[in-house]
């Protein structure tokens, strides 16, 4: 018994080391445009490990080099300095069309004078690929995105989302080792956008091919990653899954990037944070005596009618109602902004109103100390 | 449709070619008017000191490939037309090929440059229309003839002991109509790929193409329009051209259009010199319809 359960232990550990190979790791990537003094760092030594099989979203606002990364692991640009890995192998200087990783583009780039079936040919074609199984391949990849109606169709006479559809499996038709996507959402409306995040995500399943995604929605980062690296100014901020990323932000640009949140000063003695008005909460593990910045999300802030014992004491500055929450603005005595986020009751009626003094408490373990 | 209805539709029927008549008076006077004339002269016989004499005859087309043995009155092929004609196809299709090599990679660094210093390159492109054909031809007839500028730099560096023959002979023609025409050829090259999207060298390369297959897959068949107006107006002068052969031929390495000159001038045959204008206007319909169905032919297949 004891001898089984530890060959099971040994595989289990096998599995693991397996699934944990990396698809695409960067090591101290940097990437700088221009000369001189007027050289500047679109990204500033970035090491990311992306696992094989994940779908893994680099997020940030546009500028932060995120696009730089993923043009850097296509093979459209050489890192300044740094090393870019595919499963192992080095492919810093190695030209796109050597590496088996394939784009999506933002601005899908497809090939007008070819058909939708030729456009998804393309890459099989170039490989050298016999035509039966080029056939096979184009056939399988429009009936996964379910274009087999437009094989014979120009691209032109596509609307947004099957041009998207055919992008896509344009670069899928290859079987890359990975697929990359440059904010290849970011043309269409809205419904079309969310249609195709869950389309995206079924296609990933199917696969199993590693996709790093490149957007500055954070919405779509959180509902279809596995991981996120935030990213901001060429620097790698954090890497995490959405949870841990929304929940555990390091710093406040990651805090305020993810959602809504508050900010409050705070004093710590390493085991308990002190806010202003003297509110006491229990500080996370490893939190550093002194002066702090600490984060709480609008939801996992309370509020009770009266400022009772053991709260922080806040002024109602207005209210908002936003259907299923209504959003309270609060003024601490110390001139500290903060909101409350309360999920709506029956009547969509507000239960406190505004210029009234409230009590305020965090959800326990909500607060969140920040690096910087 | 009711009769008021009709009555509308065919008042603007009327109105639209009302309006239409100038246009098509001066096309019936000045294009279709003198082409009928060209088509009369060349079935009548020539007259003894130029002009035509007003009977019907068959001289003016047969001369085009034949010729009447002055002793026996049999005809027999004339070797010289024929040259012409091979000489003038040979050198406008070579032309037209020339001034694609060179003009592509041109059209490509200038559609490639920012947007500022494109306007100047093509200026650039554009200055040798501002000066005279003959001028620049004979610019042209300074830099190669024996004792030019080639020779005597060629000389002087001591690459070659004797000058290179190349004025007035098919060579010299060559060089110098793929150089006047080569402006044709750049422009609507340029603006077919200003309009190529960029972005699709990535996505070929991304996919796996190498240089060349991203050249010859997706460059060459997005800018077919641009080769095609490029190569129809680079072949279509070169086939006519006239000045040219004459400067730098030395009215010896004739074109067609020397050779129907010739017919209306020292030649005396008016007819002959119609039916060379018609053949010449056939050979280009023939040729442009041929390389037109086959460009599209091949867009037709995407192979």
């Amino acid at each position: 018994m004891a001898l089984r359960l530890h060959n099971m232990i040994k595989i289990k550990r096998e599995r693991v080391t397996l699934s944990q190979q990396n698809a695409v790791e960067a090591r101290n990537a940097v990437k700088a445009f221009g000369q001189g003094d007027n050289a500047v760092r679109a990204l500033n030594d970035v090491s990311i490990e992306i696992r094989k099989g994940e779908f893994f979203t680099l997020l940030g606002p546009s500028g932060c080099g995120k696009t730089t990364l993923l043009r850097l692991i296509a093979g459209f640009e050489m890192p300044t300095s740094g090393t870019i890995l595919l499963e192992g192998a080095d492919i810093t200087y190695l030209p796109p069309n050597q590496r088996p990783v394939n784009t999506v583009f933002q601005s899908y780039a497809l090939f007008p004078h070819l058909t939708v079936a030729q456009n998804i040919g393309f890459g099989l074609q170039m490989q050298g690929r016999p035509k039966a199984e080029v056939k096979a391949t184009v056939d399988r990849m429009l009936a996964l995105v379910k274009l087999e109606a437009m094989a014979s169709r120009k691209t032109s006479q596509l609307s947004g989302g099957q041009q998207q559809r055919v992008a896509l499996a344009r670069a899928l038709a290859p079987s890359p080792k990975v697929l990359l996507l440059d904010e290849p959402l970011s043309a269409l409306d809205l419904k079309l956008r969310r249609e195709m995040q869950g389309e995206l995500k079924r296609l990933q399943t199917e696969t199993g091919i590693t996709f790093i995604f490149v957007t500055h929605d954070q919405e779509e980062a959180l509902t279809m990653s596995d991981r996120i690296g935030v990213m901001s100014a060429g620097k790698l901020q954090q890497v995490g899954t959405p949870r841990e990323i929304y929940t555990r932000p390091h710093n406040r640009f990651v805090a305020s990037f993810i959602g809504e949140t508050n900010f409050l000063p705070a004093t710590s003695d390493g085991s308990t944070l002190t806010l202003p008005g003297g509110y006491q909460i229990e500080a996370p593990a490893g939190t550093k005596a002194g002066q702090v910045t600490v984060t709480v999300r609008p939801e996992q802030v309370k509020l009770s009618p009266t400022p009772e014992a053991g709260t922080l004491p806040a002024t109602v500055r207005g209210v908002v109602y936003m259907g299923t929450d209504m959003n309270y603005q609060l003024h601490l005595a110390d001139g500290t902004e903060i909101e409350a986020c309360v999920v709506s009751d029956v009547t969509g009626e507000a239960a406190l109103a505004a210029g009234q003094t409230v009590g305020v408490r965090f959800t326990p373990g909500a607060a969140q100390v920040l690096e910087d | 449709m009711s009769a008021a209805e009709k009555a509308q539709a065919a008042q603007s029927t009327r109105n639209g070619w009302l309006l239409s008549t100038p246009a098509l008076v001066i096309l019936t006077l000045f294009a279709v008017g003198p082409l009928m004339i060209v088509v009369v002269y060349s079935f009548l016989a020539p007259g003894q000191y130029g002009n035509i004499e007003w009977a019907f005859s068959l001289d003016g087309w047969r001369g085009i490939l034949w010729t009447k043995d002055i002793f026996d009155d049999t005809y027999g092929l004339a070797d010289a037309n024929v040259t012409i004609f091979w000489r003038s196809i040979k050198l406008s299709v070579l032309t037209t090929l020339l001034t694609f090599a060179v003009g592509f990679p041109t059209a490509w660094f200038i559609a490639t440059r920012p947007a500022k210093s494109r306007a100047l390159w093509l200026f650039l492109i554009t200055i040798p229309f501002w000066t005279n054909l003959l001028i620049r031809t004979y610019a042209i007839n300074e830099v190669i003839r024996n004792e030019g500028l080639l020779n005597t730099v060629l000389i002087k560096l001591g690459l070659i002991s004797e000058p290179l023959r190349i004025i007035y002979t098919d060579t010299a023609v060559f060089i110098g109509m793929a150089y006047v025409y080569l402006p044709l050829m750049v422009l609507p090259l340029f603006a077919a790929i200003d309009r190529f999207d960029m972005r699709l060298l990535e996505a070929a390369y991304d996919l796996y193409a190498s240089r060349w297959q991203v050249l010859r897959r997706v460059i060459l068949p997005i800018v077919k329009p641009g080769i095609i107006a490029g190569s129809i107006l680079v072949f279509v002068p070169s086939l006519g051209a006239y000045v040219t052969p004459r400067v730098l031929g030395g009215g010896k390495q004739m074109m067609i259009g020397n050779f129907i000159d010739l017919q209306f001038g020292q030649g005396r045959n008016w007819p002959l010199g119609a039916a060379l204008s018609l053949t010449l206007l056939i050979i280009v319909t023939v040729a442009l319809l041929i390389y037109v169905k086959y460009a599209n032919r091949d867009t037709a297949h995407g192979h």
